[in-house]
C-alpha cells in the first residue's frame, strides 16, 4: 500500500516536471534559454516518473528503467552543450545579451555577427 | 490508482501539446530539434507509466531503445542544422 501511494506522488511530481519544462519551452525568448527548460525539468521529471514507475515492477525491471533515467541523466547536458554550440556557431545568441563570450574568444572565427 | 494514472497521462499529453506548439512555431530548425527531444523524453515518460499500469517490465527495452535513438538523433541533427545554417 505504501509503495502504491510513494509511486504514486513520485509520478504526479514527475509528470508535473515534465508540463513546467515543456511550459517553459513554449514561454522561454531565445533558444539558449529555452535549452534550459527543455532540459532540466524534464529529466528531473522523467527520473521521477520511471523511479515512480521502479517502485511498481520486479527487481529486475526496475534495474533497467533507472539505468534508462542515469542515461538521460548524463546525455541531458550533452545535447544541450551541442545545441548550444550550433546555435552559438549559426549566430543565433545576440552579443549585447553576452557578458562574457569565452567560445568566441576561443575561436575568433565564430564570433557572434 | 487508475486516477494517478490518468491524471499523469493528462499531464503528458498537455506537455506534448505544449511541445508540439513550440514545434510548430519555433523560428529556426534548432528550435524544432529542441522540441523533438523533448517529445523523445515524453514519450519515454508515457511508456514508463504503460509499465506502471500494467506492472509487467515487457516493454522496457522499448523505453531504453527510444531513450538511445532520441539523443542520438537530436544530436547528430543539431550538428546537420548548425553545418547548413554557415554556408547560407
Amino acid at each position: 500500500m505504501i509503495t502504491d501511494v510513494v509511486s504514486a506522488v513520485l509520478m504526479l511530481a514527475g509528470a508535473l516536471s515534465c508540463l513546467l519544462g515543456a511550459l517553459g519551452l513554449v514561454r522561454l525568448p531565445s533558444l539558449l534559454s529555452r535549452l534550459q527548460a527543455a532540459t532540466k525539468p524534464q529529466t528531473l521529471g522523467l527520473f521521477l516518473v520511471l523511479a515512480g514507475t521502479a517502485l511498481r515492477v520486479d527487481l529486475k525491471s526496475a534495474a533497467t528503467l533507472l539505468l534508462v533515467g542515469l542515461f538521460q541523466v548524463i546525455t541531458a547536458p550533452v545535447i544541450s552543450q551541442i545545441v548550444g554550440r550550433s546555435v552559438h556557431r549559426s549566430g543565433g545568441v545576440r552579443p549585447e545579451v553576452l557578458v562574457v563570450d569565452e567560445l568566441a574568444e576561443e575561436r575568433p572565427q565564430d564570433r557572434p555577427s | 490508482m487508475t486516477v494517478v494514472f490518468v491524471i499523469v497521462l493528462v499531464m503528458l499529453v498537455g506537455a506534448g501539446l505544449l511541445t508540439l506548439v513550440r514545434l510548430l512555431r519555433g523560428p529556426e530548425t534548432l528550435d524544432r530539434i529542441v522540441a523533438l527531444d523533448v517529445f523523445v523524453i515524453l514519450i519515454v515518460a508515457g511508456a514508463s507509466v504503460y509499465v506502471a499500469f500494467f506492472q509487467d517490465g515487457s516493454n522496457i527495452p522499448l523505453i531504453a531503445a527510444v531513450a538511445l535513438v532520441g539523443f542520438v538523433g537530436s544530436a547528430t541533427a543539431s550538428r546537420l542544422a548548425e553545418r547548413r545554417r554557415r554556408h547560407r
